[in-house]
């Protein structure tokens, strides 16, 4: 139990030992402590950051979606209302076409019926004629008894 | 020497292997330690065989088992976690990093909550003392028997391998750190400051009376601050030494049946050695805090 040299010595080492964990232990791991607590830091913030714009683009997103709904929802009318008055410009149309040919079709049947009235009242007269000829047997002169012939056949 | 008596194999385990300069007419030992009778005729430089030879060699002499050992316990310290701090990044670390981070984060809180003002030294300092000395004493959960075995069989004498059982080594850490208290004092309060300090404290008076209390004052102070060194550089030695004492005193007395003993007070150290090695570092600490402190 005896002090000696041994304690110069161990003072030399014990500068030793300090000066090389100051110089070349301690500096790198504090470094790349603080480095690392730095990007913690940075990282969480980072996170928070990008929570933030996810909620923003969630909001926005959502914005989005409704405004397209309603577009969506104001063409549906407005293409109802297109189909609607197509429709309806349809129908109006089919009505007068349907009434133009419903005229055309009396027009020619008025036209028949008269051609046909005409016709009859020729033959008419031809046949009354005839049958008066018949019966008269040449008695009546065929143009001192025109214009009798004629009155008989407008009034038919 | 004579190892076979309980009373010699408790002594041959506390001396260390010193090399020192004996005068002549030191007697000289054989390899057994007992005196052959002769005295050598030179002064000359040797290992101590006896303590008669450790007598004669006075300060001039090294204790070359705690300095070796020491020496290597700190290259150990130091190459280990330099290397790791050479591979140190900011990424997920791993292994002997995390390791390492997890020793320089205890340090670091440890500094940080007792010494306020800037230093580069006193955080490697502390981390350096806290892993030296936890090292160092470490050796000694290695059964007693083991070091002093494997001296013998290279032909030393004696081998003591653990450096916290010498004073020597516990002093020698305790007075750097008064060097380091006295420097941190001039420092930060200048040399009037710091013998300011020294002379004009604790009785204080004003004008002829300050300086007729000056010798009572240096005294006081000059003991408390001798008191630091002293108290924490013995603090481990005692720790340490008790220790390895009962270490001894179970092997010499129930030999291969030493483990009964020794293994629950191995447990038991378990908690002393990270202890004392604490105590030295949060005590340097504060120490240095409080010398770089306005008063």
């Amino acid at each position: 139990m005896n002090m000696n040299a041994t304690f110069i010595g161990q003072i030399i080492w014990f500068a030793i030992f300090v000066w090389f964990c100051m110089k070349f232990v301690w500096p790198p791991i504090s470094a790349a402590l603080d480095e690392r607590k730095q990007k913690i830091s940075d990282g969480l913030s980072a996170a928070d950051r990008a929570n933030r714009d996810l909620e923003l683009a969630q909001e926005k997103a959502g914005e989005d979606l409704r405004e397209a709904k309603a577009k969506a929802a104001e063409i549906i009318e407005q293409a109802n209302r297109r189909a609607n008055q197509v429709i309806e410009d349809a129908k109006g149309q089919a009505r007068t076409e349907g009434e133009r040919l419903i005229a055309q079709a009396q027009s020619e049947i008025e036209r028949e019926v008269n051609s046909a009235r005409e016709q009859l009242r020729s033959e008419v007269a031809l046949l009354a004629l005839a049958g008066a000829e018949k019966v008269l047997a040449s008695e009546v002169n065929p143009a001192a008894h025109k214009q009798m012939l004629d009155q008989l056949a407008a009034e038919l | 020497m004579a190892a076979d008596t309980p009373t010699g194999y408790i002594k041959h385990h506390l001396t260390n292997l010193t090399y020192g300069k004996v005068p002549e007419g030191t007697p000289v030992c054989d390899a057994h330690g007992d005196l052959t009778g002769e005295t050598i005729q030179q002064a000359s430089w040797i290992l101590a065989r006896c303590d008669e030879q450790v007598d004669a060699m006075g300060f001039m002499a090294f204790h070359v088992d705690s300095l070796a050992w020491s020496g290597l316990m700190g290259a150990i310290f130091v190459l280990v976690a330099s290397m790791v701090a050479r591979r140190a990044h900011a990424g997920v670390p791993a292994g002997m990093l995390n390791f390492v981070e997890m020793v320089v984060e205890f340090v670091d809180t440890s500094v940080r909550d007792s010494f306020h003002g800037k230093s580069k030294l006193i955080a490697p300092l502390a981390m350096t003392i806290f892993c030296w000395i936890f090292i160092m004493s470490s050796i000694k959960l290695l059964p007693v028997d083991t070091a002093s075995a494997i001296a013998a069989a290279l032909g030393l004498g004696y081998m003591k391998i653990v450096p916290t059982v010498d004073p020597n080594i516990t002093l020698a850490m305790s007075f750097s750190v008064l060097g380091l208290v006295i420097a941190f004092s001039i420092m930060s309060k200048g040399v009037g400051g710091f013998f300011g300090e020294l002379a004009f404290h604790p009785f204080e008076a004003q004008g002829i009376t300050k300086f007729l209390l000056v010798p009572v004052n240096l005294t006081l102070e000059v003991v408390a601050l001798l008191a630091k060194p002293v108290s924490l550089g013995l603090r481990l030695f005692g720790n340490m030494f008790a220790g390895e004492f009962v270490f001894i005193l179970l092997a010499a007395m129930m030999g291969y049946w030493q483990f009964v003993g020794s293994v629950p007070w191995a447990i038991f150290h378990l908690l002393v050695i990270p202890l004392q090695s604490f105590i030295f570092m949060i005590l340097t600490i504060v120490y240095l805090s409080m010398a770089s402190e306005q008063h």
